[in-house]
């Protein structure tokens, strides 16, 4: 039998692998195996089939439906969403966010779930923290102005004043 | 380099630990990024030379990593490399593709940190036998000590943000390697895949030449990231591994119930083998050591201590052998340095006691 992959030299490796609960079947070269990580090395990552879940993503969505002015590309690293299709790859964390809601919706096909329960950072990024709470309590206050809720702006306005002491 | 480290065991292959004589060894990993930093794939290389900067610093300023060693691309060679990756240190692609990675090297090789690989830092923890929650513990505390001095990407819904998809959360992969010879004997050991497949654990077989999975090793691992705590992952990889542990031993016990001539007869065989043998190919030794692993395990055998068995998986392969022989060899000189090696291992370990004195090195 000849190896799958390359289909030139004999398949002298016979992979059975099972990833989300399918059973496949490999044949493949000893060659090809080990590009493919199939060694004795538990540091490789297992495969698990991104490439496919990513191409059935890209086809139920054709570039046309992301909206006019062309694809979104990330603000850290310039990809698009499309860019990192190819690769499985991010370029930069900001693509997380940048490529909303493709992103949510591929974490749920691989992990079933988009939110992180678990450890945090033992330390916060302090100031980073401070300006993401300011920015809250500044969206608070511009509510409950509008609201003519005059006390709980008069609050809101003495919490942030503290919060820009801190920093 | 290395040769420091080429003649005696790595700490995770001592055969100590819970469960050792069915579990290898436990793995945890941590993948961190930077804040503000393009992931290893995207970035160039002085980018990425960057990142080793401040990581080396962060790891000269902690306290649990301070006393292991740092290693750039120039300090390592090819063999070198191959030596790390058949001691579990490094994946085998990491290093090979242009400058800009780094590696850090605990004492005992329980602790080591991969800078610049897929993502700017992988924290890996080894312990022998049992112990994932242990091996959790060393990494986390490293985790904890490098973000004293390193700002990690993080976001409130996805948690720590990594290069691919498949790790972003809790950046945790827990894995065990698990010797299960009497289920592969027995014919058990699909269903038993398939069994522990369904219930969401990956599980991979390190496969040689043919159909044979090599020295029969398996290892489980969680296959997500998201949306499950680090305890419940780590709590759910021991319970699916102790259950494993109970489908080898009622398997074993067949064995002896149905096949006692036979499986003996197997055993005793690749021990005489083992010790008697001229020549030696990687894929014959690693199903004479699984023979003879299984034969300490069943108590049919008792002439040489486990410790040693694990010791000669990792002295049998390539890298490691022409560490040992000082040299670079061709496969079928590798062969009979590989027999005589054995040879020699256990001869010192039948008549210096239980571990003879060049096998007891272990940190
Ligand atoms: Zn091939
Ligand atoms: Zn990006």
């Amino acid at each position: 039998m000849l190896c799958q992959e390359c289909g030139k030299t004999e398949a002298g490796v016979h992979l059975t692998q099972i990833v989300n609960n399918k059973k496949t079947v490999l044949n493949l070269c000893r060659e090809c195996a080990e590009r493919r990580g199939m060694t004795a090395n538990p540091l490789v990552q297992v495969p698990f089939p991104l490439a496919e879940i990513l191409s059935s993503m890209m086809g139920e969505a054709p570039e046309k439906k992301k909206g006019r002015g062309g694809e979104t590309r990330c603000p850290g690293c310039g990809f698009t969403f499309a860019e990192f299709s190819k690769v499985g790859r991010f370029g930069c964390g900001q693509c997380y966010r940048a490529f909303q809601p493709q992103v949510s919706d591929l974490l749920r096909r691989i992990h079933g779930s988009t939110r992180h329960i678990g450890r945090k950072p033992t330390q916060e990024p302090e100031i980073d923290t401070v300006l993401i709470e300011e920015k809250r309590l500044e969206d608070e206050l511009k509510k409950a102005i509008a609201a003519e809720d005059f006390e709980k702006a008069a609050r809101l306005r003495d919490r942030i004043k503290t919060l820009m002491r801190q920093d | 380099m290395f040769e420091e480290l080429s003649s005696k065991p790595a700490a995770w292959l001592s055969g100590a630990g819970p469960q050792a004589g069915i579990v290898l060894s436990s793995r945890v990993r941590l993948a961190r990024n930077l804040l503000r930093c393009k992931f290893p794939p995207a970035a160039d290389v002085e980018l990425r030379r960057k990142v080793v900067g401040e990581v080396r610093s962060a790891i000269e300023r902690s306290i649990l990593l301070k006393s292991g060693k740092f290693f750039q691309n120039g300090d390592l060679g090819g063999m070198d490399r191959d030596f790390l990756v058949e001691r579990h240190v490094i994946s085998p692609e990491f290093m090979k593709a242009g400058e800009g990675h780094g590696l850090y090297l605990g004492e005992d090789e329980s602790l080591s940190v991969m800078v610049n690989e897929e993502d700017h830092l992988r924290i890996q923890a080894l312990t022998s036998g049992l112990e994932v929650g242990r091996a959790h513990e060393l990494a986390t505390q490293a985790d904890a000590e490098l973000s004293a001095n390193l700002v990690f990407d993080y976001d409130e819904e996805f948690g720590y943000l990594t290069a691919c998809p498949t790790n972003v959360g809790t950046g945790l992969r827990a894995s065990v390697l698990i010797h299960l010879p009497a289920l592969v004997l027995t014919r058990e050991i699909d269903s038993v895949i398939n069994r522990v497949t369904k219930v969401g654990w990956a599980v991979r077989g390190f496969y040689g030449e043919g159909t044979d999975v090599l020295g029969n090793l398996l290892q489980l691992s969680n296959q997500t990231t998201l949306g499950r705590s680090e305890q419940e992952v780590l709590e759910g990889l021991e319970k699916v591994t102790r259950q494993v542990i109970e489908y080898e031993e009622s398997a074993r016990y067949v064995l002896l119930r149905d096949a006692k001539e036979q499986i003996e007869d197997k055993i005793w065989r690749a021990y005489g083998i083992l010790r008697f043998a001229r020549v030696l190919t990687s894929g014959e030794v690693m199903n004479l050591l699984s023979a003879v692993r299984l034969g300490l395990g069943m108590g049919v055998l008792k002439e040489i201590p486990l410790g040693l068995v694990n010791e000669l998986l990792l002295l049998c392969q390539p890298a490691h052998l022409q560490k040992f022989a000082g040299r670079e060899m061709e496969p079928g000189e590798r062969d009979a340095v590989r027999a005589e090696l054995a040879r020699a291992r256990i001869e010192k370990a039948l008549s210096g006691g239980a571990n003879g004195p060049g096998n007891s090195k272990t940190a």
